[in-house]
């Protein structure tokens, strides 16, 4: 709080009748203000100190004397002594937002989930819905973040995981000095590993101190910044305090791995197959999987080969599969999960760990020199094809095997590619992640022109942004389809608000036909016509607006920083 | 008024929404989707319609070309006012993208214009006759002498109250009913004195509000105690100080003043609710007289107070003040330009000016609990669990209120420092400071904290 002025001053109200009512007593102005108020705690009845008048008008001196002295206390505060000032923000050297792209932060700032009145959403775009594209924008022109909104920039990633990288690069320097002032925000310290955000010092002994002594969440983002930038040092400055870490932590740090995975990190990752934890020791064998040269790799490659072979005894060449008839101590420390989850067999359980983890390079040569497609379309004897294709599928996702992905997915338009194959639309998804943007967007183009909308939600979700032009193309004529079929517009509700978010700005234009409402026919649902004019409204909305966030941000600079 | 042709921002839009889901529903309403037809005149009208959940679009107008405030008129049933199309239609125009072209206004919004300006027209001559037929002065001195006298035996009879407590003391204050303070506050009413009577009520809450209470209600009830004297004997007052009194009573005072022109930069704007009514504070600051004035204006319940003014810009207008010494309140007379940008920031001083400053206020308003003033270079700086504005060249620090420290502007506030001076214009007061709106480092814009 503030001081009250050591000396006693003149009261200001001097020259007034009201000083005149307050001077009464003897000597009021020496009597101290601790005692005025204990005398009015107690009550002028059982204390009349010497000061008051005795009798009937002891409350009211009691109420002069208060009056002036709180007016007095009040006139005469001063300032508190100042404490230590924070150490300045870095300086942030982007330079600033335009004004108009400001004011539209702050816009889709302040439309925050929960806040809203719920139900249904009219014609109006969702604003939270955009941040996340508004920020990748910004990040890409390199602009920095208007300090004032930096609070509900952090506010926003903190309810929103997936926002925080984004986010917190965006946000810059400052956000991290701020984040080490609120509580709330610590979670910008931990996060983006490798974002940039805050490059570590690169003094060896800097880092090592900090290391050694810094906070579990600032060990866990200098060790992912470092492995960002020099991978061995972040796994030599790992190997120093190792064996000292706790379990929980040391998941963590070997998380952190992941980032430039390489075959120098074997020998660690071969170490950390013994460790105590369980956990451990299945991320590390996970790892180590991911490299095919790896020598648990080439140990399960053996184990995997040895169970499947190709039977030309039949019609046609078809697949055997010969699952392990025990889970032994070697399969074990190389990270096979010896019990199964209830309602699996325990040997197609451990098949689909070995083929999970085999590098995918080895199967050509145990089956005959055959490439992934003819592989993938050869007949599998008792109905092992589906535990050995989900396999395989997950094996083409760790191991980030195109050819591979592109023979398990197939061709979109096969009709088995819309119904329950043996790849599953998660497993789709997953194996499209590992194509190039162009290839993935005519992939699933060609599987929303052969089988509509309703399967493609989950692998529009893997597409770049914004959608290239053959497959914005095929989402709108896709919907229009709908609309034409009668169908209610929130039946595809999951695709409208991918498209309002992922759709090319530019096809506004051709959407615009499509805002009218329909004449009803008979094979329409009722009411049906209006509200798709409303989902397309707010979708052509929806695009207009994010063609404004666009250019208010403008152009691309032509000298792109390094990301 | 020339309002015609110079376009709103949103912020101004933004601040006559009734209420935060007026807002939310008016911005969400500010894209070109719903609209069709949309269109304003040169003469400060607006007009659109909305396609809502109906099979007919709701007919939208505003007319912003009143002096009074702008006026609004819709075929929606909503009884929220200004509603939510209202202000959508306003945030389309003033995103000026071309969706709401100039142009000729169709009948149906033309009827409701021309409507409204004759009435106003026709108020204003009756107004001028009306005054000066009920201008009975007789009549009116007699009214004024019933409600002093009325206000005298309130002010007595809280007197009676407030010693009775000090006799029996404050401790027993603790354990006595709340009821018997709104009771007394009712009497107050009762007596006119509306201003006795809000801090009598407030009174009542000091108990329960933690460590400290005991010197905080004598505080008040010393300085509720001085309020009554000075009615008592306000005609021993000098003029000023008299004035002071009576509005601090609760007499109403009107903007006698003589009218000020000047260049007004919106220091801050700010609404405070009791549950019936929202007070809107808008602080003032005049480019060339140097003159600190604070506009109020009231909503009644779901209804937001009319006047709206965009902090950070300054526009040309007449002030006049209201009586009373160290009274900043004034009125707002005629306004001459619409709110725009202008390289116009108030000098700034440090936090033991600004201390001093609080101190020389009570000199003319005892009952003053906090005074606007501008600091000119100061750090936000932690100080335990607590914040304070620190002096960039000194080794002094102005306490922030708990309250502020509570709010979300205060994070606004730090970011927008990062640990370096800024200028920050807010009011200092026995609590601490409250900051209002801060200007960064260099020419950077106002941002509001509250």
């Amino acid at each position: 709080m503030l001081t009250t002025h050591p000396s006693n001053l003149d009261s200001d109200l001097e020259g007034t009748d009201m000083r005149a009512t307050a001077a009464a007593p003897d000597t009021p102005a020496a009597v101290p203000w601790e005692e005025v108020v204990t005398v009015a705690l107690l009550g002028t009845d059982r204390r009349t100190p010497p000061w008051l008048p005795p009798g009937r008008e002891a409350p009211r001196a009691l109420l002069d004397l208060a009056a002036v002295k709180t007016v007095r206390r009040r006139a005469g505060l001063r300032p508190a002594p100042a404490k230590p000032r924070p150490e300045p923000a870095a300086a942030d050297p982007r330079p600033p937002l335009p004004p108009a792209a400001a004011r539209r932060l702050a816009m889709l700032l302040s439309n925050r989930p929960g806040t809203a009145g719920g139900g249904r959403r009219g014609t109006a775009p969702d604003l939270m819905e955009l941040l996340p594209q508004w920020l990748a924008l910004a990040n890409e022109r390199g602009f920095a973040a208007p300090p004032e909104a930096l609070p509900a920039l952090l506010d926003a990633a903190r309810g929103r995981t997936d926002l925080r990288p984004a986010a917190l690069a965006f946000a810059g320097p400052r956000a991290l000095w701020l984040a080490r002032l609120n509580a709330d925000w610590r979670f910008a310290l931990r996060s983006a590993p490798g974002g940039g955000s805050e490059p570590p010092p690169d003094e060896t002994d800097r880092i090592r101190q900090l290391w050694q002594e810094g906070l579990f969440a600032e060990r866990v983002a200098l060790l992912g910044a470092l492995r960002a930038r020099r991978p061995a040092a972040a796994r030599a400055l790992l190997t120093t305090t190792w064996a000292t870490e706790r379990a929980e932590d040391r998941l963590m740090f070997l998380d952190s791995l992941r980032t430039r995975l390489g075959s120098a990190d074997e020998p660690f990752l071969e170490q950390a197959l013994s460790d105590r934890s369980r956990n451990v020791r299945a991320t590390a064998a996970e790892l180590l999987s991911a490299l095919p040269d790896s020598a648990l790799a080439g140990r399960m490659a053996e184990r995997a080969v040895a169970c499947v072979a190709v039977d030309r005894t039949r019609g046609e060449p078809t697949i055997v599969v010969e699952a392990p008839h025990q889970c032994d101590a070697g399969m074990e420390r190389d990270g096979v999960v010896p019990k199964p989850p209830a309602g699996r067999g325990e040997r197609s359980w451990w098949l689909g760990q070995l083929a999970e983890a085999a590098p995918l390079g080895s199967w050509a040569a145990r089956l005959g020199g055959r490439t992934p497609e003819e592989i993938v379309a050869l007949p599998v004897a008792d109905d092992w094809r589906g535990e050995l294709h989900a396999a395989w599928c997950r094996a083409a996702v760790r191991q980030r095997d195109t050819g591979w992905s592109r023979a398990l997915l197939g061709p979109p338009s096969a009709p088995d590619a819309g119904g329950p194959g043996a790849v599953s639309l998660a497993e789709r998804a997953k194996l499209l992640s590992t194509l190039g943007a162009e290839e993935r967007a005519d992939w699933v183009a060609g599987f929303i022109a052969a089988h509509g909308l309703s399967e493609a939600f989950q692998l529009l979700g893997v597409c770049a942004t914004p959608w290239a032009a053959p497959l914005g193309r095929a989402v709108v004529d896709a919907l229009n389809i709908a609309r034409d079929a009668g169908s209610y517009p929130w039946s595809f509700s999951g695709v409208m608000g991918l498209a309002e978010r992922c759709l090319d700005p530019v096809e506004a234009t051709r959407l615009d036909a499509l805002t009218g409402i329909p004449d009803e026919t008979e094979d329409t649902s009722p009411g049906a016509g209006s509200y798709w004019a409303e989902a397309f409204q707010r979708l052509t909305t929806t695009l207009r607006l994010r063609a404004a966030m666009q250019e208010e941000l403008g152009a691309v600079p032509p000298d792109p920083r390094p990301v | 008024m020339t309002q015609q042709g110079v376009r709103w921002i949103a912020d101004q839009v933004l601040a006559l929404a009734p209420d935060a889901a007026s807002r939310k529903a008016g911005s969400k309403l500010g894209a070109a989707g719903p609209w069709s037809e949309a269109g304003s005149s040169d003469e400060g009208t607006v007009w659109g319609l909305c396609k809502g959940s109906g099979s007919k679009p709701y007919r939208t107008v505003v007319d912003i070309a009143d002096a009074a405030g702008p006026a609004y008129k819709c075929s929606c049933p909503s009884r929220k006012f200004p509603c939510k199309h209202a202000l959508g239609l306003l945030l389309l125009w003033a995103g000026g993208d071309g969706t709401v072209p100039r142009g000729q206004a169709p009948d149906w919004a033309q009827q409701w214009i021309e409507g409204r300006r004759q009435r106003a027209q026709q108020k204003r001559t009756a107004g001028g006759s009306a005054s000066g037929a009920s201008a009975d002065p007789q009549a009116a001195r007699r009214r004024a002498e019933q409600r002093a006298e009325r206000i005298t035996a309130g002010a007595t009879e809280l007197e009676q109250r407030l010693t009775d407590l000090l006799r029996g003391g404050l401790a027993a204050a603790e354990q006595a009913e709340y009821g018997l303070w709104e009771e007394t506050a009712a009497r107050m009413v009762d007596a006119q004195a509306p201003g006795l009577a809000a801090r009598v009520r407030e009174l009542g809450a000091i108990p329960s509000s933690g460590p400290g209470w005991p010197v905080r209600l004598l505080e008040e009830c010393a300085l509720l105690h001085l309020l009554d004297q000075g009615w008592l004997r306000r005609e021993r007052l000098p003029d000023g100080t008299a004035a002071t009194v009576r509005s601090r009573v609760g007499l109403p005072g009107s903007p006698d003043g003589p009218p000020v022109r000047d260049h007004w930069l919106v220091l801050a704007q700010y609404d405070t609710s009791d549950g019936r009514l929202t007070t809107r504070r808008i602080w003032l600051y005049g480019a060339t007289s140097q003159r600190t004035a604070l506009l109020l204006s009231y909503g009644a319940a779901g209804r937001a107070p009319e006047l709206a003014l965009p902090v950070g810009l300054t526009f040309a207008a007449e002030l006049s003040a209201y009586p009373g010494a160290g009274q900043l309140r004034a009125a707002l007379g005629e306004r001459f330009t619409a709110p725009a940008p202008a390289p116009v920031r108030p000098p700034g001083v440090s936090a033991d000016q600004a201390a001093a400053r609080y101190g020389e206020a009570l000199r003319d308003d005892p009952w003053l609990d906090s005074f606007p003033v501008t600091l000119g270079r100061v750090i936000p700086t932690p100080a335990e669990d607590a914040w304070q504005l620190a002096d960039a060249d000194g080794d002094t620090a102005l306490p922030l209120t708990p309250s502020a420290i509570a709010r979300p502007g205060l994070w606004r506030l730090v970011a927008l420092s990062g640990g370096a001076p800024v200028t920050v214009f807010g009011e200092c007061g026995h609590r601490g400071f409250t900051p209002l709106t801060a200007w960064p480092r260099g020419t950077g814009e106002a941002v509001a904290l509250c």
